[in-house]
């Protein structure tokens, strides 16, 4: 019997796909004991209690069975009335609307369904690390532009203009923004939407860190006119209202598109989680007081972080959305990397590396304050230390 | 409902910086609030809230329901301040329902609990009768759970 060569067996488009960036730190956490890290990207909240509650309820009650292909009517129902809500977003939740096994099955649904060999998609960075890698299994061509600090991490349309060219198919614009926690505001988006109504490009809107935005209501670019019928929205419960391992959200978008999708997921997933979709409804209609209190905390704590590490000499955009803060590192003459690595090897504190965000992370690095504010304490005090010993 | 409450409410270790940068003030602001609400007897103190039973010392909690004749004039008010004086009484409250005041205290042991509910609390003039409950375990007091300290178990994923 020979034996079998997986090297001839694996393509080679997922052999080269490097590993996330972000899990390359974390692999040099594992095993090390005593670390303050500053490193997740999720809620340190558990589930409010009535969202578990309505979950163990349809358990108990026997709900086990698989929904429609694109989730309960009920729910597609409830996030259609919560999107026009809170963000004056009108979608048809018999047509519109598919529930997602969290907002990565979204962002991959919605790539996949758009994308084609040889297409571009320009892909602001810093990111959130998983769109390039789905644009590539795809076969397209991810076409990254670099934020830059001084605009505030926003997508620029001189940025946007420079990087369209026939090719382009796709737009992620993924605000409020994972690492930044850079925010894109109404007369941001008009200026990008201005360049997009001309042109057939479709805009992925990632939105969710919708919530989280401190002294500013979101904006989705879908709400702006002309901007609906050419933006895919996805979203979901994992950040709002502290639900990340129940594994669930939902896309948007213009009926042509959304059959399209829900063709896709019906033979790649059948339905979102049953449990997690009945406990979303309960999220939807009587969450918001959750998000409120929520947002209140991590303000705080943004501002604390924030504070933290202006006092310590390390200056930084202030974020104004999500959870995370995106300091300047460069300062101190040590990459990136070597900065991380020596901060949680020296002083056991553990922040991510800007690189792992994508072209323009050199420089910067990603503290996630999804901690309590003693934790925060800990870390910051770390971080001085590591600090005194660089600048000495 | 003020931010700077509800924030001391949960964690009364924040110093007025660290309070200041969290809710955008001045410190001297905050100081002042902070003054001013102790003034007012809106902030009556602070606390450590200590699970006892993860220490060697000795004590027993009860609860006892007292039903009382309410006095003219002055209702539940008087016989509540007798009760209330006493050091090992930790809570009064005046209830809705089927007894009148809902009476907390601590004690070294069951029997330390059960002589002062005969002999000092029984005998109170307008007293008509009462029920004692012991607490045989605490599950959440405060809003905080009792039990082993909360362990981050949210996973480094992506």
């Amino acid at each position: 019997m020979a034996s079998i060569d997986y090297d001839l067996i694996l393509p080679r488009r997922v052999v080269e796909m490097p590993p996330s960036g972000i899990r390359k730190f974390f692999d040099l956490l594992d095993g090390m004991s005593d670390v303050t890290a500053l490193t997740v990207g999720q809620p340190d909240f558990v589930t409010p209690w009535h969202i578990r509650e309505a979950g163990i309820e349809s358990l108990e009650s026997g709900k086990t069975y698989y929904t429609s292909n694109a989730g309960t009517l009920e729910l597609r129902q409830e996030i259609c009335k919560y999107l026009h809500r809170r963000f004056d977003l009108t979608y048809d939740p018999v047509h519109e609307t598919v529930v997602t096994v969290g907002g990565s099955e979204a962002i991959d649904l919605a790539m996949r369904t758009i994308l084609s060999p040889g297409d571009e998609v320009i892909i602001p960075t810093p990111c959130f690390v998983c769109y390039a890698p789905i644009a590539r299994m795809c076969g397209a061509v991810p076409v990254t532009v670099q934020t830059r600090n001084q605009d505030k991490f926003k997508l620029t349309p001189e940025l946007l203009e420079s990087a369209i060219t026939e090719k382009t198919k796709m737009l992620v614009l993924a605000y409020p923004n994972n690492p930044t926690g850079a925010v894109m505001d109404r007369e941001d988006l008009e200026k990008i939407a201005q360049i997009l109504r001309e042109k057939q490009i479709i805009v992925l809107s990632d939105e969710i860190y919708a919530e989280l935005t401190y002294g500013r209501r979101h904006v989705s670019i879908a709400s702006l006119p002309g901007m609906w019928e050419r933006t895919i929205l996805a979203s979901g419960f994992s950040k709002a209202y502290a639900m990340t391992g129940w594994r669930l959200g939902y896309l948007c978008a213009p009926a042509p598109l959304a059959k399209q999708m829900l063709k896709v997921h019906q033979y790649a997933i059948m339905c979102a989680p049953t449990t997690s979709q009945l406990a979303a409804v309960e999220a939807l209609r009587h969450g918001d007081e959750d998000i409120a209190a929520m947002t209140d905390e991590y303000n705080r704590r943004r501002r604390y972080i924030y504070n933290g590490l202006q006092s310590i000499g390390i200056p930084s955009f202030e974020p104004e959305g999500a959870f995370y803060i995106y300091p300047e590192i460069g300062q101190f003459g040590l990459s990136s990397d070597s900065f991380c690595e020596r901060l949680l090897y020296e002083h056991k504190c553990a922040i991510i590396p800007g690189t792992a965000f994508g072209e323009g992370g050199e420089g910067f690095a990603r503290i996630s304050y999804a901690y309590s504010v003693k934790h925060i304490t800990q870390a910051l005090e770390r971080i001085e230390a590591f600090v005194k010993v660089l600048k000495s | 409902m003020d931010q700077l409450l509800k924030v001391l409410e949960d964690n009364a270790t924040l110093t007025p910086e660290q309070l200041a940068i969290m809710l955008d003030k001045e410190v001297g602001d905050i100081r002042k609030m902070i003054s001013a609400y102790e003034a007012e007897g809106v902030i009556l103190g602070y606390k450590t809230i200590i699970d006892w039973d993860k220490t060697e010392r000795e004590y027993v909690t009860a609860m006892i329901e007292v039903k009382i004749t309410p006095q003219r004039d002055r209702g539940f008010d008087r016989i509540a301040e007798k009760i209330y004086n006493y050091p090992e009484v930790q809570s009064v409250y005046l209830m809705s329902g089927s007894y009148d005041l809902c009476v907390i205290i601590e004690g070294r042991t069951m029997k330390e609990v059960a002589f002062f509910v005969a002999q000092k609390l029984a005998p109170i003039e307008f007293v008509m009768s009462t029920a004692t409950h012991f607490v045989l375990r605490r599950y959440k007091d405060k809003g905080i759970v009792y039990g082993a300290p909360e362990i981050d178990e949210r996973g480094n994923c992506v």
